[in-house]
This record gives structure tokens, C-alpha cells and sequence, in this order.
């Protein structure tokens, strides 16, 4: 099952830890807030995604399954 | 009861035709002219007999959206379990500050507004209901409730909640936050407020107008609603419309209905010449005329010029006014209404907002390209990274403003401005701007 990264824009401070850990997906924008790449996470990119997940300082990234379009973010 | 309606012969049988006005009467309507003109709620026995009917009709939700409304019910009707909480709200915080046809319908015909909740509550197996509005319910309405508990009419009893009159304050999860006694803040989603809503039980939120037009359809059948409207887009919808020559004026107009029709000629020497419409609100887009003339007010028309009827909010901007001006004072408005929750929008918005007070002053050429490039950047930025949509709607206003005002704009950079009535014409909210304790 696919599965893509999404913040919660609530909960992210900004903290940059998933560009840090996941700079093939998540790069940070010019005030520090993570923009996702929308695509669905490749499988060679799956154990640094969920890494990623687990190391947010505020829980705001998951790994949702790619049934809800996903959005930019 | 009997659905068919006979449209030829007004009066007697035939207590609504299919023609407009369809949801405004001439004045306010009590209970005793209600029951008059329409008889009791048409309760449809059990519940999602009246899904089918409203996905037959068409109906989209008329609170700014569009999305059918069939689809929202069903879910609800479907989510959680059969004999737990289920949660229906009536919507009517009107939280646009141009918009004023809620208020308008509510208190013309708040029992039709009234009896479309019911009927909804009655299609999900609700248990509860509500009434969401951003001020204290007028007599109208106050009446409305207390002589339909008098008479025991409704199934349900309605809880009435006063919204704080903040922008966003009327989208679906911000309601939902108030009614647990929260602030009227969104919040992310999923969960959708359809699944996991009011205190975790599936929650319903319409518009107070699409409920009114709910009402009707359980009267008269999917096909009187069809009577008017396009095939794809069915139906009226209320209209708040600014004219240079008028103050606010609510109008239900047939969906497709040409924009010139409701708008008035764009040279007419009447209103001394029309240089812009703006079509649907302060999320909305503004189009220049003539280029768009013959653009028609649904929104399979607007999307070829990348608007959208939203709520119904339509505004003619006078040859005599500054467009540039005026969207850097709404752009402003729409910055401080910002939850300030989402990264992108907490900082996008004040920059994008302080950068158009910047080109609608007078500033040189270079730098008038600077700005303009920071614009169009932070613009990309914004777009759909916030939990709720007021980064984007905020960015296609300041988009279709870029573009339609942009020969302004350029006047701007030489020092000079083309208004030679600088008084503000489109409504903002009076007062000073919003502090952060003002959510609830």
C-alpha cells in the first residue's frame, strides 16, 4: 500500500528535523516550514520516512495511505 | 403527502411555483404565514428517503463550497453507531463580512431554515441540533424557535450558539470547536467533521440557505428544484451584490443566471462605468470587464476565468475607484483573520498583505518589480499548505488582483492613481483589527 507524508500545519513548529533526516522529500521554505513532496513515498525512501515521522519534536508528520489526494505542505 | 405541484395555475393548489423567488418572501414569516404557504415539515418517515431526493436535485451546499450535499448526508447517515450520537447544525455565522444573505434568509424565512434542519436531522438519525450564528438571533428567529416548541412541530429541540464575527469562524471544523465550547478555531483534517465531529460523534454541518433549499426539495421533488439553474449546477442561490449606484443588495438569481444581469451594465451611465467584478467574495476572484461580460453566474462559466459563485458575494467595482487600493485594504483584513496556526499562513499572509499596501502607495519602478516578484513567490508558498483554506482563497484573490489590476499597478510605480474617489467601497468589519482572545 502506498502511503504519502503529510504535516499537520497546526502541530508543525517548524522544527526542520524531517529536512535534516529526509531531504529527498521535504525541503524547508524560506520562513522554515516543511514543504512535502506530494508523491507517494518510494520504497527505497520508506525506512527514512518513518524515521522522519518519529523523530518530529511535535508528532506533525505522518505517513497516511494515498487513497486521500495529497496535498502539498 | 402529494409532491406534484401544478406550475401553470398560481395560487390554490399551486402554493409555490418554480420561478423565483423560491426561498425570500416579501417580509418576515411566522409561523401561522409559514404553515400557510408551505403546510407542516414533510417529515419523510424514515430516515435517507430524502437523500436520494437531494441527490436527484442536484443540491451543492450554498455556504461557499459547492460540494453536494447528498454525499455529506449519506456519510453521516452511514458513520457511527445506530443508536449513538449523530449531530446536525444549522450554519449561519455568515462570517464573510460582504456576504448578508444568511442573515437575510433567516430573518425572512426562518422557519424554512428551520424545517430543513429537522428534515436533515431526520435523513442522518440525528439527535441533536443546532443552530450556529455569528450574532445574538433577532426576534425572527427567536420566534420561529419558541412558537415551534409551542406547538411541539419539532422533533428535535435546537440549541442556538453565538459565532465570534471572525472570517473564519463559519468553516465546518471551527464550528464544530465552538459548539464543544472551544474557540472557532479549524482544526486539520482528517478526521472529516462528517465521521468524527461534536464530541467525537459524526456531525452534519450545512449552510442555513441550502437547508432552506433541502426544505423545499422535500416538498416539491428534485424536479421542481431542476425547474431553474443549469443541468450541471441546478437550482437558485441568494446573492449579496454591491453596485456603485446601491448599497447591498440580496438577490435570488437561477443558477446561470449572466453576471450583467445581476451586476448592470458595465458602461451604464447610471453608475458612471464598472472597471471590475468581483465574483465570490474576499476568497473570491476579481475579472475584468468587458473581458468577462458575458461570464454567466455558475461555475462551470467562472472556472474559464478561475472563479467560482463561492457564497454569492458579487461586486462591481466603479470606474472611479482604485481596484489596487482596494484589495490591499480586504488583503489586509484577510491577513489579521488569520488563525495564526499554520506556519505558511501566519507568515505568508502579513508579507503578501504588507507588500500590496506597498504597490497601492507610490514607489519606483525597480522596486515596483521586486514587490511584485515577492508577491507572486509567497503566493505559491501559502497555497494549500494551511489546515483550513484561507491561504488559498486568500491567494486567488491577490492573484486575479495581480492580473486584473496590473495596468494600475504600473500606474502605481509612476506615482500616479486612476480613483478619483478614494472613500472605501468594498465592507470591512468596523473596528479595530482582532485580537487573539476574540475566537469564542
Amino acid at each position: 500500500m502506498a502511503e504519502n507524508l503529510r504535516v499537520n500545519p497546526i502541530q508543525c513548529t517548524g522544527h526542520g528535523v524531517c529536512a535534516e533526516l529526509l531531504p529527498e522529500l521535504v525541503t524547508l521554505d524560506e520562513w522554515g516550514y516543511p514543504i512535502i513532496d506530494p508523491r507517494p513515498v518510494p520504497p527505497a525512501l520508506d525506512r527514512d520516512a518513518r524515521r522522519a515521522v518519529a523523530a518530529c519534536p511535535t508528532l506533525a508528520l505522518r505517513l497516511l495511505r494515498s487513497e486521500q489526494p495529497a496535498r502539498s505542505g | 403527502m402529494s409532491t406534484a405541484v401544478n406550475e401553470s395555475a398560481p395560487g390554490g393548489a399551486a402554493r409555490h411555483h418554480a420561478g423565483l423567488p423560491r426561498l425570500l418572501p416579501a417580509a418576515p414569516e411566522d409561523l401561522h404565514a409559514h404553515l400557510a404557504r408551505y403546510g407542516p415539515t414533510p417529515y419523510q418517515r424514515r430516515p435517507g428517503v430524502l437523500i436520494a431526493a437531494v441527490e436527484t436535485a442536484g443540491l451543492t451546499g450554498r455556504g461557499g463550497a459547492a460540494f453536494p450535499v447528498y454525499r455529506k448526508l449519506d456519510v453521516v447517515a452511514r458513520a457511527g453507531l445506530r443508536q449513538g450520537r449523530k449531530v446536525v447544525v444549522a450554519n449561519g455565522a455568515e462570517s464573510e463580512p460582504a456576504s448578508r444573505k444568511d442573515e437575510m434568509l433567516l430573518r425572512l424565512a426562518p422557519n424554512l431554515v428551520l424545517d430543513g434542519l429537522q428534515l436533515a436531522a431526520e435523513a442522518v438519525g440525528a439527535t441533536e441540533a443546532h443552530l450556529y450564528l455569528h450574532y445574538a438571533p433577532g426576534p425572527q428567529i427567536l420566534r420561529a424557535l419558541a412558537e415551534r416548541a409551542s406547538r411541539g412541530l419539532d422533533r428535535l429541540g435546537v440549541t442556538v450558539t453565538q459565532a465570534p464575527p471572525r472570517f473564519l469562524a463559519g468553516q465546518e471544523t471551527a464550528v464544530v470547536n465552538r459548539l464543544g465550547g472551544g474557540p472557532a478555531l479549524p482544526t486539520f483534517q482528517p478526521p472529516r467533521v462528517t465521521e468524527r465531529g461534536l464530541g467525537g460523534a459524526p456531525t452534519l454541518v450545512q449552510n442555513v440557505e441550502t437547508l432552506a433549499h433541502l426544505a423545499l426539495i422535500a416538498r416539491y421533488g428534485p424536479r421542481w428544484f431542476r425547474a431553474v439553474g443549469t443541468g450541471d449546477e441546478p437550482g437558485s442561490m441568494l446573492t449579496t451584490i454591491y453596485r456603485p449606484d446601491t448599497k447591498a443588495h440580496i438577490r435570488e438569481a437561477a443558477i446561470g443566471t449572466p453576471l450583467s444581469a445581476l451586476l448592470g451594465a458595465i458602461d451604464g451611465a447610471s453608475d458612471g462605468g464598472v472597471q471590475a467584478w468581483l465574483v465570490g467574495g474576499y476568497h473570491g476572484t476579481w475579472l475584468p470587464v468587458p473581458d468577462a461580460a458575458g461570464v454567466t453566474l455558475d461555475n462551470a462559466s467562472l472556472a474559464r476565468f478561475g472563479a467560482a459563485a463561492g457564497a454569492g458575494v458579487l461586486a462591481a467595482l466603479p470606474s472611479d475607484r482604485c481596484g489596487l487600493t482596494e484589495t490591499a485594504r480586504v488583503t489586509g483584513y484577510l491577513a489579521a483573520e488569520s488563525a495564526g496556526q499554520c506556519g505558511p499562513c501566519l507568515n505568508g499572509l502579513p508579507r503578501i498583505a504588507a507588500a500590496l499596501a506597498e504597490l497601492a502607495g507610490f514607489k519606483g519602478p525597480g522596486h515596483r518589480r521586486r514587490t511584485v516578484a515577492d508577491l507572486e513567490r509567497w503566493s505559491g508558498l501559502v497555497e494549500g499548505r494551511g489546515a483550513c483554506h484561507h491561504p488559498d482563497g486568500t491567494v486567488r484573490f491577490v492573484r486575479s488582483a495581480l492580473t486584473t489590476f496590473a495596468p494600475e499597478i504600473a500606474r502605481h510605480a509612476r506615482g500616479q492613481c486612476s480613483a478619483t474617489e478614494r472613500r472605501p467601497y468594498l465592507p470591512l468589519p468596523d473596528g479595530l483589527p482582532a485580537r487573539e482572545e476574540d475566537w469564542t
